[in-house]
């Protein structure tokens, strides 16, 4: 079943076609990753799922909902999730703070403060909770950024590089954690351009170019594909 | 603070400086003071004391719009005198009976934030904010001092109110509390500045368990970060909206003592300087907490009254100087910054004692 449906989504800025006619299919319980050179409308792209560009034309639906003319709370409520490109964490406040933050709208009391002490551990980040989150190291921001994202418990998580700025092995084990909550059967959609990252976890792959799907298909068939190499990977492996 | 009420835990949190025994202990003893202090003084300078306490809810209201909401509003001012007008315009037209004045504080209040709730609907749902929020906020309170200000001709009357241009309003009620054997009516010495207490006790204790609360920790996130919030599935607008109109019926009430002190209300109430003053009360206290807002008030203008002997000029220079020394030295408020540093001492004795 399809979870996450873009017919033919339009943005311009301007003259610039930045999202040109985007047909996506993504299916319940995928890791789908989202590859393509700077400026092909990537962010762009979950912008615009997000609600926070309205497109010029074309529709989104989300668990076989019109969800086009919605506000970006509403979606969020739908079961949509984010963790953004540069950490958008609440630097001035505690680690702790900005979990609660994300937690509260559904939990209360006692379950409040279960669920924040499990997400602290899950994360590792126990021994940093009181810290203002501005001090974190940029790998823990990201995983807090993620956290919070998770801890709504999202039908359809969207993760726009995940991995950027960590070490291979901060990497590795993001992959990890982005299968061990595939597992328990969220959907996941990720921006990523370490395709060791991609390998790991994607089990379909779409290329986005000048705005436009340019390729679909297993790690395997894109890595293939000769006039991907040609516009990105080539590029990127050279 | 076991075994209290579920929302006096509210009291003490991320959001408020202040916390345990010690703090609460200086709070009761300071408190205890306040109440003591007419009976050791006269009644002209309570009557100036309750002047003093009469400002501190509007400096509460930037607290709560900017410290805490992340956004400046110039234009507090605007809830103030519109509230002071609605004060005078209700009271004059249907006296002070059967205990109308504390109604038409109530109706007053209310006037100035459904005001706020019109305008911050279309400031925050039209997508305005940063520095145009500020900027539209002062146009406003600028338009109604100079409409204000032209309303000298006799047609400029609302019932038996006359607006009275430049000069203002003057002749309401104080307030007037009905009591069997008599009314008791609060002038502004002992009477007012007990009941004033006693509310700005209510809204400090009041706005501590709000700013402590899930309400408090969302509109502290979009602060820090608006973008975040919504996609954590927050309406940032509604949350906005919401404290702004908060934030307004606390000029309000500042705006309806004022008139209940003074017994009048003029359109430089609205004025620029009038709208600057607050901000550099609140900037130099720490907007960011109630407890500095308050503190930095109080002495704020306690130190413009005394320097005003000398010449006002002189003082709003003063306050300038200040202003610009806040904003080198200390940015987030000379008050918290003290206010911090004592916690920290405070923190490192106890470590040292174990």
């Amino acid at each position: 079943m399809a979870l996450l449906e873009l017919r033919g989504l339009n943005k311009h800025f301007g003259g610039l076609h930045v999202t040109n006619s985007v047909d996506l299919v993504l299916e319940a319980g995928e890791i789908h990753c989202l590859i393509g050179p700077n400026g092909a409308g990537k962010s762009t792209l979950f912008r615009l799922i997000l609600g926070e560009h309205d497109p010029g034309s074309g529709d989104i639906l989300f668990a076989g909902e019109n969800i086009t003319a919605l506000k970006s709370f509403a979606r969020i409520h739908r079961g949509l999730s984010v963790k953004f490109q540069v950490p958008g964490v609440f630097k001035g406040l505690s680690v702790r703070q900005n979990l609660e933050i994300a937690l509260q709208r559904t939990h209360r009391g006692i379950e409040l403060v279960r669920d924040i002490d499990r997400l602290l551990t899950f994360l590792n980040l126990e021994a940093e909770q009181k810290q203002t989150a501005g001090n974190l190291s940029h790998g823990q921001k990201q995983w807090l950024e993620i956290g919070m994202a998770v801890s709504l418990k999202p039908k359809l998580l969207l993760l726009d590089e995940p991995t950027a700025g960590m070490s291979p092995e901060e990497t590795h084990q993001t992959g990890e954690m982005v299968q061990r909550l595939n597992a328990d059967g969220m959907t996941v959609l990720a921006i990523e351009h370490d395709m060791a990252f991609v390998r790991q976890v994607a089990r379909r792959v779409t290329v986005l170019h000048l705005g436009q799907v340019f390729a679909q298909g297993s790690i395997d068939e894109i890595v293939a594909d000769e006039r991907v190499a040609a516009i990105y990977l080539g590029q990127a492996h050279a | 603070m076991n075994g209290l009420p579920g929302f006096l835990h509210r009291l003490e949190g991320p959001q408020t400086v202040g916390r345990g025994p010690a703090f609460w202990i200086t709070f009761a003893i300071v408190f205890a003071i306040a109440c003591a202090y007419p009976l050791f003084s006269d009644g002209y300078t309570v009557g100036n004391t309750v002047y003093f306490f009469v400002w501190v809810f509007i400096a509460l209201s930037l607290c709560v719009i900017w410290g805490y909401g992340g956004s400046l509003s110039f234009g507090q001012t605007a809830f103030f005198g519109i509230a002071g007008y609605s004060y005078g315009i209700l009271t004059l037209n249907f006296g002070s009976a059967y205990g109308f004045t504390l109604v038409a504080l109530v109706l007053a209040i209310v006037i100035a934030a459904l005001f706020a709730l019109l305008l911050g609907y279309f400031m925050f749902f039209g997508r305005i904010a940063g520095v145009f929020l500020g900027i539209v906020t002062l146009a406003v309170t600028l338009m109604l001092e100079r409409f204000m200000a032209q309303t000298a001709g006799p047609e400029w009357r609302i019932g038996a109110a006359r607006l009275n241009g430049f000069n203002g309003m003057s002749a309401m009620p104080p307030l007037t509390i009905p009591w069997p054997g008599g009314d008791i009516v609060l002038f502004a010495d002992i009477g007012l500045y007990y009941a004033v207490l006693g509310l700005l006790l209510l809204v400090y204790l009041g706005l501590r368990i709000l700013m402590n609360s899930s309400f408090g920790n969302v509109i502290v996130a979009i602060r820090e970060n608006p973008e975040r919030a919504e996609m954590l599935g927050y309406d940032v607008r509604k949350y906005q909206l919401i404290t702004f109109v908060i934030g307004a019926a606390l000029a309000g009430i500042s705006g309806v003592l004022y008139t209940v002190w003074g017994q009048y209300i003029t359109p430089s109430s609205m004025g620029m300087t009038a709208a600057a003053l607050p901000l550099i009360w609140v900037a130099v206290g720490g907007r960011s907490d109630l407890t500095s807002t308050v503190i930095g008030t109080l002495v704020v203008l306690a130190a413009f009254q005394a320097l005003t002997i000398y010449g006002s000029q002189y003082a709003l220079v003063f306050m300038g100087v200040l202003l610009v020394l806040t904003v080198l030295i200390a940015p987030n408020g000379l008050v918290l910054g003290a206010m911090n540093l004592i916690s920290r001492l405070a923190a490192r004795c106890n470590k040292g004692d174990v």
